[in-house]
């Protein structure tokens, strides 16, 4: 078992389900935090061991005392991951601030709100592991979702700040940076050869203490490694 | 009702010394009586279990709870008064052993029961109820205090315990889960010099060491024996045994100027570093080595000789190189110390070291000492021996260390023995509420009147099912 006490925020549905899922079936205590109750239920029915809570991200001010709660309930914490993340379909020429308000709710703020608790807690405690699930949009600006890449460019950036903010602290942070996942939030996109949510999870606890930005597979790195050095002119004119 | 948040800034990880025990608590450390009312009354909002802690020199997890409301009492550590008159002295309990000497000393008093260590607080000595290298003459610490000073957990009045009340003996050994001490009068114990006069005896097996202790039973102000627990066959139980008096001397010994330890080891290694050094010797196949060098040097230099230590260097064993306990990082080590009646020992340590050496877990030290039975609800006093041995924990190997801690447990206590939840770390709870009779229903009387809501605790006492 490489965590005792976890806590995963979006794990309902996805890679933050399959997450919760494989955590407690190594044997851990798994706290599962996501909006929809009934999805909560079958979790908990199938693996007794996670515990629910329901709440929505975007009500940021109940995080520290729901934090608290949880840390009670598990006694103690060892990982959080936050997998909470929503990518409304966008038209070509749409440009709808709703959407990219509800966007960084969300993918951005709704991690700040946990993982600056976890950052506090873990500082203090002089151990813990930070996983925040980011995304290959999150390298460049596509014109396909500007808020989506950005909120991920953010998520990116927060989190490696806060890795290097606790790096003498005992604190590992790792940024994982997934491709095309087939899960509920890209079920409408034509996706190629999308990897199932079930393996990017397995991936991504393998990747979760190693600290820094990672990639699920070396051609990915490679790929994106490439892709992040294309000049912008260049990069507008091809379809990546 | 809505909770009270507590201060996410406050969360520590704490572990017990041994390391081998860690736990995330959140830490307050009042100065005074009624910040720690506070602290009580803020665990209780937030609807949080507290545990007391003072030096965290218990080995195992005696002073750490899950996500509890730590009160650390380090930070009471004044002493009140101290009369060189009557050597009685009167302080807050996060007073350290080392602050009492240091006070007393001077004046030709020394602590009348002192721990391997001198870092531990009075309260939480006398929560353990600890004993020293005298306990076969003196007995535990307990039996050295005139009163102690109850904080109830509600918050109530500060009461005054003697040993002449009932609860007295309940709270003294209670393992901080019958109200918080806060304050001590302890009877010191008057020397003739800061020195002791130590004899060495090299044994080579069992028979030597019980005879030794029996030789000088009578006579010896303190007796303690060093066993080599790698050692087989007809050389099992070989070691060192030591016996120190009070000794006649010059006043200038009582100063702290004669009482310091020795800052560099071998007179080149700064001691804030040597324990890099015994992180890489701790390891079988060099313990083995080491061991039998520190035999054959016993026999050669110390057999039949008498030197002259202060009392600081004879006590304190335990404090000649800071830190030594990160020798077994990072999976920590636990100690199993056995309490075993007299007539039983021999028998029973001799098991113990074969069970360890068959486990292929020897005991890189191992520390027997002589006892007397006491009057505390939670005790580890018989009339016999106890043997201390230290296991290095592993990741790989947790297992088999806890299932050879089991073992030595069980064979304890089949020969009618006791523990000593200063050094507990792994064991089982039956067999501990087994071993201390009506121990048990003596702590919840005074749990009953000092801790009405039951909102102490401890890993340990949950482990034990002592709560």
């Amino acid at each position: 078992m490489r965590y005792e006490r976890s806590l995963v925020v979006g794990a309902s549905s996805g890679i933050g389900r399959e997450i919760a899922c494989q955590l407690a079936a190594e044997g851990g205590l798994v706290a599962a935090v996501a909006r929809r109750k009934e999805r909560l239920d079958e979790l908990s029915t199938s693996f007794p061991s996670i515990q629910t809570f329901v709440h929505d991200v975007e009500a940021a001010d109940e995080v520290p005392a729901l934090f608290q709660e949880i840390t009670s309930s598990l006694g103690g914490l060892d990982l959080v991951v936050y997998a909470a993340g929503v990518m409304p379909s966008v038209g070509p020429d749409e440009f709808s601030f709703e959407k990219d308000r509800e966007i960084f709710a969300v993918n951005v703020l709704g991690a700040m709100a946990w993982l600056d608790q976890a950052a506090v807690r873990f500082g203090h405690a002089g151990h813990g592991t930070i996983v925040g699930i980011g995304s290959v949009a999150g390298d460049r600006g596509r014109a396909g979702q500007p808020a989506y890449n950005a909120s991920k460019a953010a998520l990116a950036t927060y989190l490696e700040a806060l890795r290097n903010r606790l790096a003498t602290q005992g604190v590992t942070v790792t940024t994982v940076k997934p491709g095309p996942v087939a899960t509920e939030m890209t079920a409408g996109l034509p996706l190629k050869n999308p990897m199932l949510a079930e393996k990017a999870a397995r991936k991504i606890l393998a990747l979760s203490g190693s600290g820094g930005e990672r990639y699920l597979s070396w051609k990915h790195r490679l790929i994106f490694a490439v892709i992040r050095a294309i000049p912008s002119p260049i990069f507008r004119r091809m379809k990546l | 009702m809505t909770r009270r948040l507590l201060p996410l800034e406050t969360i520590r990880g704490l572990a017990g010394f041994g390391g081998a025990q860690r736990a995330d608590g959140y830490v307050f450390q009042p100065t005074t009586v009624d910040e720690a009312r506070e602290v009580l009354a803020l665990a209780r909002e937030a609807g949080r279990r507290v545990v007391l802690r003072g030096s965290g020199r218990s080995y195992g997890d005696a002073a750490i709870a899950r996500e509890a409301v730590v009160l650390d009492l380090c930070a009471m550590n004044q002493v009140v008064g101290w009369d060189p008159s009557t050597g009685i002295l009167e302080a807050e309990a996060g007073a350290t052993l080392g602050d009492v000497w240091r006070r007393c000393l001077p004046d030709g008093w020394w602590p009348p029961v002192v721990s391997g260590t001198m870092f531990p607080t009075l309260g939480g000595a006398l929560a353990m109820n600890i004993h020293g290298k005298n306990a076969y003459r003196v007995g535990t610490l307990g039996e050295h205090v005139r009163s102690i000073d109850v904080l109830p957990t509600d918050g109530g009045e500060v009461v005054r315990l003697g040993p002449s009340d009932s609860l007295f003996h309940s709270v003294v050994s209670g393992a901080g889960l019958a109200g918080l001490i806060v304050g001590v009068r302890l009877q010191l114990k008057k020397v003739p010099s800061g020195d002791v006069r130590v004899r060495g005896v090299s044994c080579s097996g069992w028979k030597d060491q019980f005879d030794a202790f029996d030789r000088y039973r009578e006579d010896a102000d303190y007796m303690v024996s060093w066993i080599d627990c790698f050692a087989r066959g007809h050389a099992r139980g070989r070691g060192l045994f030591h016996a120190a008096w009070y000794a006649e001397g010059p006043s200038a010994t009582l100063l702290e100027a004669h009482q310091t330890l020795p800052s560099k080891v071998l007179g080149v290694v700064p001691k804030s570093e040597t324990w890099r050094f015994l992180k890489l010797l701790n390891r079988r196949g060099c313990m083995r080595l080491v061991n039998a060098a520190k035999h054959a040097a016993g026999r050669i230099f110390e057999h039949g000789r008498e030197g002259r230590q202060s009392l600081v260097a004879f006590s304190f064993l335990l404090d000649y190189v800071p830190g030594w306990e990160r020798a077994y990082a990072p999976g920590g080590f636990i100690q199993v110390q056995t309490f075993v009646p007299a007539a039983e020992a021999r028998r029973v340590f001799d098991e113990q070291i074969q069970m360890q050496q068959r486990a292929g877990l020897e005991s890189f030290l191992g520390v027997m000492k002589r006892h007397r039975v006491d009057e505390f609800a939670l005790s580890h006093g018989v009339d016999g021996y106890s043997l201390a041995l230290d296991f290095k924990v592993t990741r790989a190997n947790r297992a088999r260390v806890e299932a050879l801690a089991d073992g030595l447990h069980k064979s304890a206590l089949a020969a009618g023995g006791r523990f000593y939840l200063a050094k507990d770390t792994v064991l089982d709870g039956a067999d501990y509420r087994l071993s201390i009779g009506d121990g048990l229903e003596r702590l919840h009387k005074a749990r009953e009147r000092f801790d009405p809501d039951g909102i102490l605790t401890s890993a340990q006492a949950e482990r034990l099912g002592l709560l």
